[in-house]
C-alpha cells in the first residue's frame, strides 16, 4: 500500500531520490540521536567525575568509584562561601531584573508609542554585545568613578552587572509569552467595574505569570553561571564560577562536579515541572472551554 | 493615581520603560562611553591617567601589536559558526519536521546541557579530548593514531569547544524559522513532481535562511569574543583577542590599550548588527533568544 502510494506520487524514483528517502526515514533520526549524545556528553562526564576518587588534586583521570565527594560537599575550603555568594547574587539579580524587564516587556507588547522599534533594538544590544565587552566597559566605569559603592569592586558591582545583562533576556522571554495575550479579558474586567490595579492583580498578572517565571528561571541560571562579566567586576569576591576558574589551574576537586551536577538537576527539574504544570493548565482551560461550548449548544 | 493615568494614557508606556531603561543607560551605555574615553588615556595605574585626543595612536598600536590575536578570533569564530551550522541544520530540521509529539522533549534535550556551568562543560571536554581520554585512548591502543597525537592544546580543540558551547544560538533560530514554514508549500512542490531534493533546495532552505542568518550572527558574536575555550583547551599559540583583553585589563592593568581593543570589538559587532537589522529586521534575532 505504502509502496503503491509512493510510486504514484514519486514516479521518478532515481537512485539519489531513493537515498533521500532512506535519509529521511532513518538517517535523520540516527543523526539526531548522535547529536543529542554529543550534546549530553560533557554533562555526563561532569556527573561521572563527581563520583571519581582522584589520587592527589587532579580530577582529570578516572581513578575509581567513590561517593565521598557527595557526602562531604563542603569539605573543600572556600567552596561553601562561593556557592552561597553565587546563590545570593543570582537571587537578588533575578528579582530586580525580572521586575524591570517585565515592565519593559509590558510596554513593548501592550502599548504603541513613539520610539518602540528603537527600544526593541536597544534591548537587543546588550544580548548582542560579547560578554567580555560588557564586563570590560563596566570595569572602566567603576575604575573611573573610583569611589564606593563602585570601587573597590565587590559583590555590589557584580550584582549591578548581573542585573544589567539579565534585563534584556527577561524582556525577550516575557514579551514572547505576551504575544498572544487576550486583551479582551482585561477590557471585560474594566467593564465590570474593576480599576486598573485590580485588573492587573486579578487578570493581567495571573495570565503573564508563567512567562515571568520562565524569565526568572532563565535569569537565575544565567547569573549563577556567569564567569566572564563577573571576572571583570568581582575584585576579590569569589563566586562559584570564579572558584571553578581558580581551581582549574591546579585541578578541580570532585566536590565542584557535585555542585555542578546539583545545579544542573535543579534547573532541569524546574523546567520539567513548569512544563508539566503548563500542560495541565492548558488541559484544564480546554476542558472549561469545551463545557461552555456544550452549554451553548443545549 | 488611576484617574491620572487614565487622563494621560500616553505616558503609561514610558513609565513602564523608565526604570529598566535607566538601568541599561547607566550600566550599559555609560560604561561603553567611558570605555571609549579610557581608550584615549595615556599613563599608568601608578602615575595616573590623562585624557587626550592625540592618544588615538592607542588604537593603531593595539591593532598592530595584537593583530595575530584579532585575525585568529575572526578565523576561529568563522570556523565555529560554520560548524555549528553544519551540526544544527539537520538537527533543527528533524525536530521541526519529524519531531511529532516529541518536538518539545527534543528541544529541551538540545537546551538542557547548557544549564551546566560553562566552565565545567569546557573542562569536561578537556577530559574527553585528553591525550589518553575516551576518544583518543582507544584509537591509539588499536594503532589507528600515533601515540604522540593530541587534540588538546591545538586550534582544533579550541574551535571544537567554541562550536559546542554556542551551538544552541544556531539551532534555536534555525528551528524557529523552519517551524514557521507552511508545510503545504513543500507538499505542493512535491505534488508538482519536484524531487525531495528539489523541494528542499527551492522551498524549505530559502525560507529558513532568516533563521540561518540570525543564528550565524548570534553564534559568531560570542564566539569571536570568547577566551575561555582558548584558555582551557588551547595553548599559548591559540590565544584570541578576548585573552588579550582580559590579560591587559586584569593582569597588566593597561586600561587604555585594553579599552581600545574591546572598543574595536564592540564597534565591529555593532556595525554588523546594524547592517543586519537594516536588511532583515530584529524579529528573528530576538526570537532565537528564547
Amino acid at each position: 500500500m505504502a509502496t503503491a502510494a509512493e510510486t504514484l506520487t514519486h514516479p521518478r524514483a532515481t537512485p539519489s531520490e531513493r537515498f533521500v528517502r532512506f535519509w529521511n526515514k532513518y538517517l535523520l533520526f540516527v543523526y539526531t540521536g548522535l547529536a543529542i549524545i554529543y550534546l549530553m556528553a560533557p554533562v555526563a562526564v561532569m556527573a561521572l567525575f563527581s563520583f571519581n576518587d582522584p589520587a592527589g588534586k587532579s580530577n582529570f583521570v578516572w581513578q575509581g568509584f567513590s561517593i565521598d565527594a557527595w557526602l562531604n560537599i563542603f569539605a573543600i575550603p572556600g567552596l561553601q562561601s562561593a556557592v552561597t555568594i553565587s546563590l545570593v547574587i543570582a537571587l537578588l539579580s533575578t528579582i530586580v531584573a525580572t521586575v524591570l524587564g517585565t515592565l519593559i516587556a509590558l510596554a513593548l507588547a501592550r502599548h504603541d508609542f513613539r520610539g518602540r522599534s528603537g527600544t526593541n533594538l536597544f534591548i537587543f544590544l546588550p544580548m548582542a554585545t560579547p560578554e567580555i565587552v560588557l564586563g570590560a566597559s563596566l570595569l572602566t566605569l567603576f575604575v573611573a568613578i573610583g569611589a564606593p559603592p563602585f570601587f573597590p569592586l565587590s559583590a555590589i558591582t557584580i550584582l549591578i552587572a548581573h542585573i544589567m545583562f539579565n534585563i534584556s533576556f527577561v524582556v525577550v522571554t516575557v514579551r514572547a509569552r505576551l504575544a498572544g495575550f487576550p486583551t479582551h479579558l482585561e477590557e471585560a474586567a474594566m467593564d465590570l467595574g474593576a480599576n486598573e490595579l485590580t485588573t492587573f492583580r486579578k487578570v493581567t498578572f495571573p495570565l503573564i505569570l508563567p512567562g515571568v517565571l520562565a524569565a526568572a528561571l532563565l535569569a537565575f541560571s544565567l547569573s549563577i553561571d556567569d564567569f566572564v562579566i563577573t571576572n571583570f567586576t568581582s575584585g576579590g569576591t569569589v563566586t562559584f564560577p570564579m572558584f571553578i576558574y581558580a581551581q582549574a589551574r591546579i585541578g578541580i576537586p570532585p566536590q565542584v562536579n557535585v555542585v555542578g551536577t546539583i545545579i544542573f538537576l535543579a534547573a532541569v527539574g524546574l523546567v520539567a515541572l513548569s512544563t508539566v504544570m503548563g500542560r495541565r493548565r492548558a488541559l484544564r482551560d480546554e476542558a472549561i472551554a469545551r463545557s461552555y461550548a456544550a452549554k451553548e449548544r443545549t | 493615581m488611576g484617574s491620572f493615568l487614565r487622563r494621560h494614557k500616553r505616558i503609561v508606556p514610558y513609565l513602564l520603560l523608565a526604570p529598566g531603561l535607566l538601568w541599561l543607560l547607566l550600566f550599559y551605555v555609560v560604561p561603553a562611553f567611558q570605555m571609549f574615553l579610557t581608550s584615549l588615556w595615556s599613563g599608568t595605574l601608578e602615575t595616573g591617567y590623562e585624557f587626550s585626543l592625540s592618544n588615538v595612536s592607542n588604537y593603531t598600536e593595539a591593532l598592530t601589536r595584537f593583530w595575530p590575536q584579532f585575525s585568529r578570533s575572526l578565523i576561529y569564530g568563522a570556523a565555529a559558526t560554520l560548524l555549528t551550522f553544519a551540526i544544527s541544520y539537520p538537527l533543527a530540521y528533524t525536530i521541526a519536521f519529524r519531531g511529532g509529539r516529541y518536538k518539545n522533549l527534543l528541544l529541551f534535550l538540545v537546551v538542557a546541557p547548557f544549564f551546566t556551568s560553562f566552565l565545567l562543560r569546557t573542562i569536561s571536554w578537556k577530559i574527553i579530548l585528553g591525550d589518553t581520554g575516551i576518544v583518543l585512548g582507544p584509537l591509539k591502543e588499536i594503532g589507528l593514531l600515533p601515540a604522540e597525537f593530541q587534540l588538546l592544546a591545538t586550534p582544533i580543540a579550541v574551535v571544537a569547544g567554541i562550536t559546542y558551547n554556542f551551538l544552541p544560538f544556531m539551532t534555536l533560530p534555525i528551528y524557529v524559522s523552519l517551524e514557521k514554514i507552511d508545510k503545504r508549500l513543500v507538499e505542493a512542490a512535491e505534488d508538482l513532481f519536484a524531487t525531495s531534493i528539489g523541494a528542499f533546495r527551492r522551498i524549505t532552505f530559502p525560507l529558513s535562511l532568516p533563521g540561518v542568518f540570525a543564528g550565524s550572527l548570534l553564534t559568531f558574536i560570542p564566539a569571536m569574543g570568547d577566551y575561555i575555550n582558548a584558555e582551557l583547551l588551547g595553548n599559548p599559540q591559540t590565544t584570541m583577542i578576548g585573552n588579550v583583553i582580559q590579560n591587559q585589563f586584569l593582569t597588566q592593568n593597561n586600561y587604555p590599550t585594553a579599552s581600545a581593543l574591546s572598543f574595536i570589538l564592540m564597534a565591529g559587532i555593532l556595525v554588523a548588527v546594524a547592517v543586519y537589522a537594516r536588511l532583515l529586521g530584529t524579529e528573528e534575532l530576538t526570537a532565537g533568544g528564547v
